[in-house]
Parts: structure tokens; sequence; C-alpha cells
């Protein structure tokens, strides 16, 4: 049996949870949905429409906020006492707070951020991106059962998941949980004021990432955002570096895009970027590196230098402004 | 405040990765390494607190001999002292292995503060941090964008996902996993570098039992999502092209 940890918060079901739950479907093996925290009847209603053994709720006053210390208590029980094979959960920040410490409560370890299960020489396998994507590992557990796998947001589609003919069988799990086990008290969760841009509304978008190696270089970006009637946004280091500010930020800690033109230059295309660009309809790529993952995404790239193609870009659709793309034709 | 700071020592972004003979690793025998990037961060993190409430910055690495490379650079831009885990079985350990070698080595110090980066650049897991917290019986907390030192604790900015954040308490001692970005990471001065040479690195092994959690079966490039047209040529082909296909097949501007 997979137990399949789900997320919630304040009763809204986290889209993600539907991915663990697809990928242990595509096993074969039985599938029970474990889900935490208080009133949890609509969350459980929705996971139990999954073609799934059982859904178990594990409600408890202390469970009303999430605490690491408070899912790794539950948790732990819950996994103890069902005994399942595999535990799926989704790669949120939630999961990578208390998963691990879960997993090495029991004596295992965890595998995260997996794109894909399979066999391999008669062992299951987790493929996962490694070295910041450039690479993609098959990555098997050691030791005893249950092992513990995290999956990437976006690595499965959730409306694929096999509805049941019934609804799925939801039960309450009877658990024990000393509140003063729980040492985090967690204020309510926030936006900063000052998300000035709605990049997520942006038809075109050019995005800047460490490529342009120093400040003075974003306004060459901006100049052909200008010319494209674009957007510009950033991967988080140029972010990080305050070269742009943070709500220009893409990725995984940023803002999801999915605009008509997506232009990413000098941004390698590390995972915690992609997963925020990669529903873009057309993903345009410039980088000296040819390697570089962004291009395993891209529809058209361009492999150079960033210093002598923008400023040729920048020509070349000015000088096609003035209405003569129609004319050239013979 | 007494802080431990874990840094991990990685190939250099500019390094040319290959996948090694074996496929189970990249060739890194002759590359160029440097302090994993988040780390860089949380030592930061570590410095400013002592600037500002006193106390001690003891950073930590496990790894082969070449990780003394880091150690040194983290002497130079202010930590105090330092403990080495030595051991050329770390330089590919996945993170629970990590976790407990640096647990064995820094338990007995009974630090207020434990600093990690959220995540390192090569193998990406995301949990020695977490696991180390568990093996030292400490609360934590990740993904860390503020700290402020508080009467018995903590009160830390923890970042959600899609720009979101949330306060979180907690009494020390803590582990908190830093996110890059947190502050504005400084240089090691030539007068840090030559007060480094005098500093204290402590050298031990790690614990004889140590064993891999899981195995590396293979590592290899992924298969592109998409077939990307490369379009060819000088800059000013290539731009003029790209102008041309984004208007006239792909309808995009």
């Amino acid at each position: 049996m997979i137990l399949v940890i789900a997320e919630q918060r304040d009763g809204v079901l986290h889209r993600a949870s539907w991915e663990p739950i697809l990928a242990a479907q595509q096993t074969g093996q039985p599938v029970q949905v474990a889900v935490a925290g208080v009133s949890l009847a609509s969350v459980a209603g929705e996971l139990a429409a999954a073609e799934v053994e059982a859904v178990l709720t594990i409600e408890h006053p202390a469970l009303e906020s999430y605490t690491p210390d408070g899912f790794v208590a539950v948790f732990a029980d819950v996994v103890t006492g069902t005994q399942p094979d595999l535990v799926f959960l989704p790669h949120t920040y939630q999961t990578r707070e208390f998963a691990p410490k879960l997993a090495v409560r029991l004596g295992r370890s965890l595998i995260t951020d997996c794109i894909a299960v399979k066999q391999r020489d008669n062992r299951l396998a987790f493929v996962r991106p490694m070295f910041q994507g450039k690479f993609v590992a098959d990555v098997a557990p050691t030791g005893p059962a249950p092992h513990f796998a995290s999956f990437q947001i976006g690595a499965f589609r959730p409306d694929a998941v096999t509805r049941g003919a019934t609804a799925a069988d939801i039960r309450a799990v009877d658990i024990t949980l000393e509140a003063a086990v729980i040492r985090q008290t967690m204020e309510p969760p926030f936006k900063e004021a000052k998300q000035a841009v709605d990049l997520t509304q942006a038809e075109r978008i050019v995005a800047v990432g460490r490529g342009i190696k120093a400040q003075e270089h974003i306004a060459l970006v901006e100049t052909l955002a200008a010319a494209l009637g674009a957007e510009v946004a950033a991967s988080r280091p140029i972010c990080d570096s305050g070269w742009l500010p943070m709500d220009r930020q893409v990725g995984s800690s940023g803002q999801t895009v999915s605009p008509k033109l997506y232009l990413a230059l000098g941004i390698s295309g590390a995972i915690q970027h992609l997963v925020g660009m990669k529903g873009s309809a057309t993903i345009v790529a410039i980088n000296k590196d040819a390697e570089a993952p962004i291009f395993e995404v891209a529809d058209f790239g361009i492999v150079g230098d960033l210093f002598e193609v923008v400023p040729a870009l920048v020509a070349a659709l000015n000088a096609e402004g003035g209405g003569s793309s129609g004319a050239g034709h013979p | 405040m007494k802080i431990a700071v874990c840094v991990k020592q990685v190939v250099t972004r500019e390094w040319p990765l290959r996948v090694d003979d074996a496929r189970t690793w990249v060739q890194d025998r002759d590359a160029s390494f440097e302090m994993n990037e988040p780390d860089a961060y949380a030592l930061e993190e570590a410095l400013r607190l002592k600037e500002q409430h006193g106390g001690e910055v003891v950073v930590c690495s496990a790894g082969p001999p070449r990780v003394a490379q880091v150690i040194r650079e983290a002497l130079a831009r202010g930590a105090d002292r330092a403990i080495r885990v030595e051991s050329n079985a770390l330089a590919t350990a996945d993170s629970g292995m990590v976790a407990e070698a640096l647990a064995a080595a820094i338990r007995d110090e009974a630090f207020d503060l434990v600093l990690t980066g959220l995540q390192s650049d090569d193998q990406g897991f995301a949990q020695t941090g977490v696991v180390l917290a568990e093996l030292l019986g400490i609360s934590h907390a990740t993904i860390i964008m503020e700290v402020q030192v508080v009467e018995g604790g903590l009160r830390v900015k923890r970042e959600l996902e899609g720009g979101w954040f949330q306060w979180v308490s907690m009494p020390s001692p803590a582990l908190l996993t830093i996110q890059s970005g947190i502050n504005q990471l400084r240089y090691a001065t030539l007068r840090g570098i030559m007060a480094a040479k005098k500093k204290e690195v402590r050298v031990v092994e790690p614990p004889a039992d140590l064993a891999p959690h899981h195995e590396i079966l293979e590592l290899y490039v992924p298969e592109k999502a998409k077939q990307t047209r490369l379009i060819e040529g000088s800059p000013v082909e290539a731009a003029t092209e790209l102008v041309r296909v984004l208007r006239e097949e792909a309808r995009v501007i």
C-alpha cells in the first residue's frame, strides 16, 4: 500500500496533492490518502473522489495551523499504524520542512523532488533532477520499507488522477497528540505589501538571469522589453542581489506565469525557475551554454553572447517597427 | 549566542559538468569548487547575528580534505573557528549521511543556533538541515528570510510559496535553513584572510557506521521536453531570423 500525505490549509486542498496520488496510482498498488488539520470534511470529500482505498483524516485542535513538530508527531503514528510500503508527498515548502524529520524519526530516508517512478533491474527507482537540473538521476532507496518520496510540483498532471466509481471510504484516525511536543508558534501567512507588478497578466515577458553579470546591464534588458512591449522579470539570484525588485521574480518562490512569449536571457533554467514559466506558450532562450537546462523547455534558442544578440534584436525590432514586415515578400 | 553554520563545498557554477565513467556522479577531479550559495547566506546571517548579539560563529563542513578551502574562506569572512569532518566517502554522500556526520561532530558543543543553507546546488535534496535538527533533537524552521532574537528563543520569517511569508516563533536551541537573498554577502578582507590562518580548525572523523540511505543507479542528461529550434548565424543574422520567426510563425509579437 502507498500512503499519500495530502496538504491543506484552512480547508482548502493544495492542488499539488493530486500529483503524488497520481504517481501512486500509476504504480498499480493500493493507495490511501492521509490529511491532517481541523474541519476536514470538505477536503476529505474532495480527495475521496479519487480511486483510492481510503481517505484517512487526522483531526486535532493542535493541528489547526501546521507546525513541523505537530505534523511529524501525528504522521509518525499514522505511518507506524498503517504500515505502508511507500509514503508519497507533494514537494511543497511544507513537505520540505517536516517530511525529512518524519522519515528520520522512523529511521527511514526521503528521496525529494522526484519527477517519475520506474522499475530498474527489479528495483524501484525514483527519477529526480541533480546539479540544478543539468542532469537527472535514477535513485533507489536502500534499507527496509517504508520508503519516502516527494514529487516535484508540475511533474504529474493533477487532472489525470483516476476517479473512483464511488467515493472512497473516509476514516477518522484516532491519534493522541501532546500539545507540549509542539515547539513552534505560527503566525498567519501574509504577502509583502509592495507586490506592485502582476506578471501573471503580462502577454510578453523578457526575463533575465545570472548571465547579465552586472546591475548596470539591466538597462539592456529593459530596452529589449520596451521594443517587444514586454514586462521585465528575473530569476531568483537577480532579485537576491537587489538588481531587480523581488516582485519581478518568476519561479517557485515568486510568480508563476504563462505569457504568449517568454524570452529568457542568460537564465540557466534551474528547476525552481522552470516551474514558474514552463507553461508559457512560446519560450525563447538566449544563453551562451548550449547545455543549459533552459533549452529543455525552449521552443526557439540562440546559443550565443547575450551582449551581442540583444542589441541586434533591439535593432531588428526597431527596424521592422515601420510596418515593412509584410512588404518583403516577393 | 553560540552559532554553528554548516556549509557544503560544491563544484563551481562555471565548471562544465560531465557525467563520470561510472555514470553515477560528475567528473570533478580537476574541477574548481566553491561554497554552496545558500550556505554562504547562512554564514553571513550567523556573522550578522554575532555582531548584534555577541557570541561565537563556528563553521562546520563534512567532506574530503579539499573542503578545507571553504572552511578557510568562512574563517576569512569572520567565523571564529571550524570543525571539519574528513572522509572521502562524504564527497558524494546523501543528505542523511552528511547530517549524521555533522551531528556526531557538533552534538557535544551544545550550540544555541545551527544554520544551514536551504539546499545544495549539487544534489539538492533540501534536507540535510532538517535531518540534522532531528538528530540533535532541536526545533527547526526552513527557508528563512529574516531572523529576530527574542526572549528565550527566535522569531523567524519563513518563506511560503508564491510570494507568501509567515512568522514563526520557537525556543532555542534551534536549527534554521536559510534562503538565498536573506542578506547581502560580504567578501573576505585581506586582514580577514591573514587572521584566518591563526584560527582553530578541529578535524574529526565521521562515525564508523555511516551508511548510505539510497543509491544513485545512474546519472544522465534529461530527455528534452521540447524540440528546441536553434537559430544559427552571426548575432545580427540570428536576431533578425528570431524576430521573423516570432512575428510570422509563432505570431507572438
